[in-house]
């Protein structure tokens, strides 16, 4: 390990703060940050629930008034998919995994006292709260929020007269991506150099958990990927307001010449897909990680592959910024580079299957504990299988012909980015509960909520598939126009059902999460006998993570069921097996 | 619990598989040159696609019942840390297969879209504004007149909503319908224009779908092989009526169309 890492955990053991405010609100002790962003994110994802369901009912029964609200009007429609869209991507999928799990356990599985910058890393929750409370401010301006998609390709983003909405609305949500930006570049910086500086003795790079891996990878991704949005993000404001016309050519709307000239609307979408595929690996790669260690843990077995699993991350990570292309294969971008981007794409469905094969390989004949975290974990596997099976379909250009646009790209991405990053969500709350309150959260509503989630998500989702084949298109308000959509109307039924009972589902998660904290029983320090260094600490642990000292790491992350040892496990901090196992 | 999971996991799989295999829902009926081609390598995909999917979610299934904790019952965990001849098996395996997809479809799409309509084709104009496709015709001399957005006027309704510069002598012929007509099995050339936002020209049956940008004009093309009436719609988010963008297709035959062109150009004089 490096020169200095004393000097540097010294620097970071700073004494714990007494205030209230301090302690609770502008903490700069890295748990404490981490459960803020998990707060913010389990907000915001009953929020943008919410949202669909509003979208849900309006699908099938247009004309319902509904209370508060009124009638959904075709733009209110486009308001609520826009919002629920980026709201989920950003709010969610992103600030969970990362910014809450990732800030709590990143520092404590390598063995470091906080992350390598407080006062950043609580200063990059802050940013991301306010641009939280800006974007849904947008709901409550004249005009009320953009309808232009959490894509917001221009012209339709860049012209305040193309519908309502796209005034100050539009503005709103565009602020709020540009701060979401800035508090994720800040976080991505904290955690490459927690991850590459911080570690203890002994944890060498190889001997990291594969939630320490991805949350690295994670990172990475997000430094290069989130300063493209900004830039594309403030450029759009300009087009907007200071009258620049990067994304807008010579246009009129409603007969009206809008003032632009000589602005490309590809450009954007070049910028965005830039960011907008690694996003999606950004969503899913903690998700990854997490499910990795998790059939681990509960199969009792070495993970299958540390290395592979390790390679495969990498390349995930780097082929994902290769692929943003087929995003726009019907865009009018060269359908020479459409070629290209088809070849990538399918490339990177490689390192995806491999991962897959490792997870069968790891609970091959292991000895499978059904704990709730693993019964998501298990859920993750089978919803990652499915929704990723799908990409080969939608990365060739001559099928994305077909299926651009369709339902069947909506539940291609739900599935995958979506629900499988959710199922990592929820595996880590009822795998890192016990750590971070000391009690356990109740098994048999986990068990409940955990079938309603898994059943109720295919039934949603799967007929999204059927749709998309017959030529449904996606971010239609009304299904009364086409004819063709007609007989596809029971399927949308069917799936509004299903969404009813499946957001309930939900609420059994938030009152065990509530009720647990209060009245769960009480856990141990290691309660699923695990190995990693999170298990070795008190619960919930110090300030400084290890009360005074720093532990020191002689054993991989996966050492279970070794042959020839008392117990079935064997912690990092064990004395070192013998090479040779 | 690992016999729950392997029946909610196997149920949840076949009941899925079963729609696609039944078809119950599937690709609208083809009516163009391409919808074959397309059709069978979606066939293809969707056979290879269908079998991983089906193997990946039995083997989960069957291995989380198999391997489930059955105290000392249970046989001795495989304490083992992976196996490279494996992890080598199988990303070769994974690579040929999806690449291979990939090479085996390309030509479909090079004759898509890289090959230029040919000479002789029919020539349509369509403009995407919100909320409604305009269609432009060359007229006899064969050649499309000049349009300029200062001339654009949605409330002036055809050749004024396209802005037809009408100073144009190329343009005096040209006219404008709701309606697009064309000759079956005849090659049409479309020009994709927008005036406003980006639109996108989608026409199930004919597997034709492509972006109208504002600044660009787009030329693809396609051959409608069977006469009848097709919908259009337009698939890119462009604003609050963007789910009622739709027009229709009408495929002809020779004959019908060349009356119908007649009796617009008549109209034209």
């Amino acid at each position: 390990m490096a020169t200095g890492e004393f000097a540097a955990h010294a620097a970071h053991a700073h004494a714990g703060p007494t205030s209230w405010i301090r302690k609770y609100v502008f903490s700069l002790d890295h748990k404490v940050i981490g459960m803020q962003y998990y707060f913010l994110a389990l907000t915001a994802v009953f929020v943008g629930m919410i949202l669909s369901l509003l979208m849900r009912i309006h699908l099938i029964w247009p004309d319902a008034t509904l209370p508060l609200l009124g009638e959904i009007k075709p733009e209110t429609y486009l308001s609520l998919l826009t919002m629920h869209g980026t709201i989920m991507v950003f709010f969610v999928l992103t600030t969970a995994p990362q910014g809450g799990f990732g800030n709590y356990f990143l520092p404590i599985q390598i063995g470091a006292p906080d992350m390598a910058f407080p006062v950043l890393n609580m200063l990059s929750f802050w940013v991301t709260a306010l641009a939280f409370i800006v974007m849904i401010a947008a709901f409550f301006v004249v005009g009320g929020a953009p309808l232009h998609g959490w894509t917001g390709y221009p012209p339709l983003s860049a012209l305040q007269s193309s519908g309502p909405g796209e005034g100050l609305g539009a503005d709103l949500w565009v602020i709020s991506i540009a701060l979401f930006c800035i508090g994720a570049l800040m976080s991505a910086l904290n955690f490459i150099t927690t991850t590459l500086d911080m570690r203890a003795k002994g944890m060498t790079m190889m001997r990291m958990p594969l939630t320490c891996w991805a949350w690295f990878i994670t990172a990475i991704l997000g430094l290069l990927a989130f300063g493209v949005l900004l830039s594309a993000g403030i450029l759009l404001l300009l087009d907007r307001n200071a009258g620049t016309s990067f994304f807008v050519p010579l246009v009129t709307i409603n007969g009206q010449l809008a003032g632009h000239k000589g602005g490309s609307p590809l450009l954007w979408q070049h910028l965005f897909w830039f960011f907008g595929h690694p996003e999606v690996y950004i969503a899913i790669l903690p998700a990854m990680g997490l499910c990795s260690q998790l059939l681990s843990v509960f199969s009792r077995k070495p993970i299958f592959g540390y290395k592979a699993m390790v390679y495969a991350m990498l390349s995930i990570g780097f082929l994902g910024f290769m692929v943003w292309g087929h995003h726009m294969f019907m865009s009018g971008m060269s359908p020479y580079t459409a070629f290209a981007f088809s070849i990538m794409t399918m490339a990177i469905g490689v390192p995806s299957a491999i991962k897959t094969f490792n997870w069968l390989g790891t609970i091959w004949r292991g000895r499978i504990r059904f704990t709730s975290p693993m019964l998501f974990a298990l859920g993750f596997v089978s919803l990652f299988v499915s929704g990723g099976i799908s990409g080969p379909f939608l990365a060739q250009p001559v099928l994305d012909i077909q299926l651009h646009d369709t339902y069947f790209v909506v539940g291609h991405f739900h599935l995958i980015m979506g629900v499988a990053s959710i199922f990592g969500i929820f595996a880590a709350t009822y795998y890192w509960f016990p750590k971070m309150y000391g009690r356990m959260m109740n098994e048999n509503l986990a068990r409940w909520h955990f079938f309603i989630s898994l059943i109720g998500t295919y039934a949603i989702f799967m007929p999204m598939h059927y749709l998309g084949m017959a030529g449904h298109l996606r971010r239609y308000s009304q299904l009364t126009e086409l004819n063709y959509l007609h007989g596809l109307v029971p399927l949308q039924t069917f799936m509004t059902y299903a969404a009813f009972v499946t957001i309930a589902g939900q609420f059994i998660f938030l009152f065990n999460l509530f009720w647990s904290m209060k009245f769960g029983k009480k856990a141990s320090d290691n309660p699923w006998e695990a190995t990693t260094l999170e298990w070795t600490t008190a619960t919930p642990p110090p300030h400084d993570n290890f009360g005074g000292h720093m532990p020191v790491v002689n054993n991989g992350p996966y050492e279970y069921s070794v042959p020839g040892e008392a117990r079935d496990f064997v912690m990092q901090t064990d004395p070192a097996l013998v090479k040779g196992h | 619990m690992g016999l729950v999971l392997l029946v909610v996991i196997w149920l949840i799989t076949f009941i899925s598989a079963y729609f696609f295999i039944a078809k119950t829902w599937w690709l609208p009926a083809g009516a163009s040159v391409a919808a074959a081609g397309i059709d069978h390598h979606f066939s293809t995909t969707y056979i290879l696609m269908g079998a991983v999917f089906v193997a990946a979610q039995v083997i989960l299934g069957y291995f989380a019942w198999k391997y489930r904790d059955r105290g000392s019952a249970s046989p001795q965990v495989q304490y083992t840390h992976g196996n490279n001849t494996l992890e080598i098996t199988w990303t070769v395996l994974t690579l040929i297969l999806f690449v291979g997809l990939n090479f085996m479809s390309s030509s479909i799409w090079a004759s898509e879209r890289f090959r230029p309509a040919a000479p002789g084709a029919v020539q349509v104009e369509v403009t995407g504004m919100q909320f409604a496709w305009y269609f432009r015709y060359p007229g006899p001399d064969g050649k499309f007149g000049g349009t300029k957005p200062e001339l654009q006027d949605a409330s002036a309704g055809g050749e004024g909503a396209i802005g037809l510069d009408t100073t144009d002598p190329a343009s005096k012929d040209d006219f404008v319908t709701g309606t697009m007509y064309v000759p079956v099995n005849r090659e049409v050339e479309v020009v994709l224009r927008a005036e406003d936002v980006i639109h996108s020209f989608f026409v199930p049956a004919m597997r034709f779908k492509q972006d109208a940008v504002p600044g660009l004009a787009i030329h693809m093309h396609f051959t409608p092989i069977t006469t009848g009436d097709y919908e259009i719609a337009c698939s890119q988010l462009c604003g609050l009526g963007h789910y009622k963008m739709h027009g229709i297709l009408k495929v002809v035959s020779q004959e019908d169309y060349d009356k119908w062109l007649a009796a617009r150009e008549a109209e034209k004089q």
